[in-house]
Order: C-alpha cells, then sequence, then structure tokens
C-alpha cells in the first residue's frame, strides 16, 4: 500500500506497538472483559453456551477504552506540532482522517480478536451458534468504530489529551444511555412516543443489542456506519477550519 | 529567470490582531530569500499561508503557476517545508521518519532509498539513523527537519528559523548547504539573525508588525543606514590642535556631522557623516593631505545592517 491514505494508516498503526499503550490498553481490555463476563455476567452458571454475557459488557469498556485510545490522534498532532507537518504534506485532511481513524480501529479489532480464547471456550462446553458469535463481534467492531469516531472529532478541538478524553467519554456516554430504559422511562412518563422512539434510535445499546441477539439488521448497520461517517466528516470539517490552534 | 513564489496581499487577521496586513512579493528561481523581523512580526504566518497550513484572510500565494487555495496539493508537491522548531514524530526513529516522509511523498523504490541516503549524507545523520526522534539534541532534530524538507528536492523550500537554536559549528553547516542548493530552487528562509542574511541571503525582507518595511539585496538595505559612507578618521596629532581639526574637517564639502569618537595625547579619532550617504571619502582624504596631518587609520562605512533593522522595525 504506497498510496498517501495506507502510508498514514501503517505510520499510526506501528505507532500503537512502538509505545507501551498497545499493550497496556490490550492487556486491560482483555482483562476485564473477561472478568465481566466470568463474574458479573455470570458465564457458566448461566449455562448456556453463548457470549451474550461477553458482549453484553463491551459499550462499557469502550466507554473507558476508547476515549483513552482516541484522545490522542489529533491533540497529540496539535501539542507536538506535527499536525503543521502532516498537514503540509501533499496530502488532503480527508486522507489523514480516514489513515488515522482505520489504523485506530484497526487496532481495537486485534484487541477483539485476541479475546478468541472465550470464544473456544464456549466450544468447548457446549454447542454454540457461531454466526450470533460472529454478529456480536461484528456489532461489537461497529460500535468501536462509532466510539472512535466521536474520539477523533473531539480530540481535534484541542491540544489537551485530557480534555479529549473526558469530552468524548461524556458524549459517548450521553450515546449509551439514550437507549437505557431508564432514562427512556423517565421521557416516557411524558414526552410523545415519537420523541421516546428518536431518543431510543440513536443509541449504540439498541442496535448494538440487535446485532448481537444474532439479527444483522441492515437498518443496525446503516446506523453505525452513518454514525461513522457524520463524525469523520464533522473531523474533517473542523480541521480544515482550525488547523492551528 | 522565472518567477516562482508570487504573493499579492497577503493578509492574516486573528482576531482583532491584524499579523500579516497586505505583504506583496516574488521570488525567482536562484534567489535566497531572507525574512527579517522581530519576534512576532508575522514571518511564521506568511510562511504557513505560503505552504497552505493556514488559510489567508484575503490574498493570494502562486506557487510554479498554481494557487495554494486553489490547487493545494499541487503546490504542496513542490514545497519542501520545515516549520518552526522542526516537529517531527517523537516516537519514530531518524530513519523510520524519513521513509514515511519519502513514501507520502510517492517516491519508491531504489529512487526512494537512493534518495533517502543521499539526503542523510548531505545533512550529516549517520550517527543517529535508528534513534528515535525524541532523544535527539536541538541540532539533530533540526537537521531532521531540514532532511525532510528537501527529501523530494522540492523546486521550492520554506525553512522557518532553520539556525535557531545551534552551536556556531552547525550553523554554518546549516548555511553551507542552503548555499549549495540555492541554484536550482527559490529559498525563502526566516531569520532574526542578521549576520545569516549576509551569509546566505541574495535579497532580504524586513517585516515589521505584519507589514514589508523594506525589500531590497542585503548591500541595498545596508544603503539605508544612517551611516552609509560615513568616514572614521583616525589622526597621530596632539590633543592641542583638536579645535582646528574638528573645525576643518567639519567644514570639507559634503560632510553633515562631525561625531568625535576618542581624542588624546595620541591620537584624534573622528567620525564624518555625510550628507544624503552620498561618497565623501575622496574629499576627505585630500583634505587631510593639504593640511599635512599624519593618518593613522581611515574607514568607510558601508552600513550596519543591525542599524538599519532596528531603525524600521523600531519606528513601525
Ligand atoms: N494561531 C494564532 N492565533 C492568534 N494569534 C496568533 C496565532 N499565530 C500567531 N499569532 C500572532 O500573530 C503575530 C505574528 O506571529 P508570528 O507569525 O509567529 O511571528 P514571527 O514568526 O515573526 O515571530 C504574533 O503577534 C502572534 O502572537
Ligand atoms: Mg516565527
Amino acid at each position: 500500500m504506497c498510496q498517501p491514505i495506507g502510508v498514514i494508516f501503517r505510520r499510526e498503526l506501528y505507532s500503537y506497538f512502538s509505545t507501551p499503550i498497545a499493550y497496556v490498553f490490550i492487556v486491560i481490555f482483555l482483562f476485564i472483559s473477561g472478568i465481566f463476563s466470568f463474574y458479573l455476567g455470570n458465564f457458566f452458571s448461566r449455562g448456556q453456551a453463548d457470549l451474550q454475557p461477553f458482549f453484553m459488557f463491551h459499550p462499557w469498556l469502550y466507554l473507558f477504552l476508547i476515549p483513552a485510545l482516541s484522545m490522542r490522534l489529533w491533540a497529540e498532532e496539535r501539542k507536538s506540532g506535527s499536525i503543521e507537518l502532516l498537514l503540509t504534506l501533499p496530502i488532503t485532511v480527508t486522507t489523514a482522517v480516514l489513515g488515522k481513524f482505520l489504523a485506530a480501529w484497526a487496532f481495537t479489532a486485534i484487541a477483539l480478536l485476541l479475546t478468541f480464547p472465550m470464544w473456544i471456550t464456549v466450544n468447548i462446553l457446549g454447542n454454540p451458534d457461531n454466526m450470533v458469535i460472529f454478529a456480536g463481534y461484528l456489532g461489537s467492531l461497529l460500535m468501536a468504530g462509532a466510539f472512535l469516531a466521536i474520539g477523533s472529532c473531539l480530540s481535534a478541538i484541542t491540544k489537551n489529551q485530557v480534555i479529549a478524553f473526558i469530552i468524548t467519554l461524556v458524549v459517548c456516554l450521553a450515546f449509551i444511555l439514550s437507549g437505557f430504559p431508564l432514562v427512556l422511562d423517565f421521557f416516557s412518563s411524558w414526552a410523545p412516543a415519537v420523541i421516546v422512539n428518536t431518543i431510543s434510535s440513536f443509541s449504540f445499546l439498541t442496535h448494538f443489542d440487535g446485532i448481537t441477539k444474532g439479527v444483522i439488521d441492515i437498518r443496525n448497520l446503516i446506523y453505525f456506519a452513518s454514525l461513522i461517517a457524520f463524525w469523520l466528516f464533522a473531523t474533517v470539517a473542523l480541521l480544515e477550519m482550525k488547523k492551528a490552534d | 529567470m522565472e518567477t516562482m513564489v508570487e504573493i499579492q496581499k497577503l493578509r492574516k487577521q486573528f482576531g482583532p490582531l491584524l499579523a500579516v496586513n497586505d505583504i506583496s512579493f516574488q521570488v525567482k528561481k536562484g534567489e535566497v530569500l531572507g525574512f527579517l523581523g522581530p519576534n512576532g512580526a508575522g514571518k511564521s504566518t506568511t510562511m504557513k499561508m505560503i505552504t497552505g497550513f493556514l488559510a489567508p484572510t484575503a490574498g493570494t500565494v502562486i506557487v510554479g503557476g498554481d494557487d495554494i487555495v486553489k490547487k493545494p496539493l499541487a503546490v504542496k508537491r513542490r514545497l519542501g517545508y520545515l516549520p518552526e522548531g522542526a516537529p517531527a514524530y517523537p516516537d519514530m526513529t531518524v530513519w523510520e521518519f524519513l521513509g514515511f516522509i519519502a513514501d507520502i511523498r510517492g517516491l519508491t523504490g531504489t529512487a526512494r532509498n537512493q534518495r533517502i541516503d543521499e539526503v542523510i549524507q548531505r545533512v550529516n545523520l549517520n550517527a543517529v539513523l535508528h534513534q528515535p526522534i525524541d532523544t535527539l539534541s536541538k541540532g539533530f532534530k533540526r537537521r531532521v527537519g531540514l532532511a525532510q524538507a528537501i527529501l523530494h528536492d522540492p523546486e521550492v523550500l520554506i525553512l522557518d528559523e532553520p539556525t535557531d537554536g545551534l552551536d556556531p559549528n552547525q550553523k554554518h553547516e546549516v548555511r553551507s548547504l542552503i548555499r549549495d542548493m540555492a541554484q536550482e530552487k527559490v529559498i525563502i528562509l526566516s531569520t532574526h539573525i542578521l549576520e545569516e542574511v549576509h551569509a546566505v541571503c541574495s535579497r532580504a525582507i524586513i517585516i515589521a508588525n505584519g507589514s514589508v518595511v523594506a525589500d531590497g539585496t542585503p548591500s541595498e538595505l545596508e544603503a539605508q543606514s544612517e551611516t552609509y559612507n560615513a568616514v572614521t578618521l583616525t589622526l597621530a596629532e596632539p590633543q592641542s590642535a583638536a579645535t582646528d581639526i574638528r573645525k576643518g574637517l567639519a567644514a570639507i564639502q559634503g560632510v553633515a556631522k562631525l561625531i568625535p569618537i576618542t581624542e588624546n595625547e595620541q591620537q584624534l579619532c573622528y567620525q564624518l557623516v555625510p550628507q544624503n550617504k552620498q561618497a565623501i571619502v575622496t574629499e576627505v582624504s585630500q583634505y587631510v593631505r593639504t593640511q599635512n596631518w599624519s593618518v593613522a587609520e581611515m574607514q568607510v562605512d558601508h552600513g550596519q545592517l543591525d542599524a538599519v533593522f532596528r531603525h524600521l522595525t523600531a519606528a513601525a
């Protein structure tokens, strides 16, 4: 891949692994997702061979881990001044945004793939529906992409990584909570059904749950794809507008 | 020779601050243009607009016939740019970093590797090739920035304070590098070190508060010096003769002002400032000969760039 986007992608992905960040991230990801599914999700005592409890906690896991990954995407470029180098090279802003995003996404895909022992375990213990598991992985990856796209945009507004982390976390939390029964109940007590449905239709949870149940509904795929597209587009617009601080 | 860079009425407004105020100039192939100005004058901002990092509030930048706003990629391919402070990716080694730049610039195969090797030789990076950039000294970081800028052998080179923070030897190296490349390129560099202008620039533009206050060859700029063509005369005459000598010198045709520098038992030293910066050295030496004074030393002032610089930038 010698297209500029591939060059950026490789540099970024490589940079994850040239620092301890990548390893710390992966270890924490594997460790926590294990704890969540075995202890909180009653992985064994449910007596069912599937990965439902494993996937159930992914939105919450991503809520903290993805902002930690995405906060550096642009904030660090701004901080070190390398953004001036990058954006005066003969590439478009879109190329830079996509290259960086895809690298971060590929990195989360690697972390996700490393959870394969879970999949082996359930296959040893019973006879799971592997299509459902595949759908779960797909849904989880798409959701990670949406989190990352949000994080990409919000890390472009500041040179401070901590601020990028916090804002991303808050926005992602809003996207999760908008499908939470408690929140929806609150709205349904006074708002018309249309509004409640609109709020819930924006939620990660609503669409993610749909996919992890094994139904790969095209609407859920479109939801995540358009969410990613929107936030990446916003990243490009923001950078075009405000390259220097 | 062909004009490579054409800047017209370039302007940049940061909120209430007018950082660059209608700057216009042209640069031809083979010229090394020095941007001079005190800190905050607008040098970096101008360079950021030329390289497409900042969008101008008004005005145009045309490089090699293409407008930076309309055809950014075409222009960026022609440019090599060393931003202020030479930013790079700190976690990459020098070798990896140059490889990355070469790939982005579309260099491939043996041409790519050859070019990287060439540049490494040229800016002397062999010793640190496999060191992460954040472990390098300031001098080496600057050289990495230079290497990155010249890697694709660009037609136009924009260098923002290329020698800032370097020791005298490193400065000398960077300057000879710039001189070596000058012939086939357009080089625009900013500096606030005046000796640098003499060392490398064929032309200098002085900027103050966002506006061009002077534009010319280094000697032309120096000619604007208050003391240009002034004659400094040291006579081996006793102090007792001082009053007569002063009177005589001040009366020479063309002398506007006489400034006493030293007067003691061994010698008398004066600076004679001409009217309208005209040459007065012939008149002065003829007069001194007719008086039979014994001359210890006589010097003609060719003007001082720093005096001109201070005069122009302090007034604005
Ligand atoms: N991104 C920015 N936002 C607001 N003001 C800026 C910005 N960049 C530069 N300035 C201001 O513009 C002026 C010119 O700055 P600069 O071009 O960096 O000067 P120089 O390079 O000549 O030292 C300064 O007053 C500086 O504070
Ligand atoms: Mg500057």
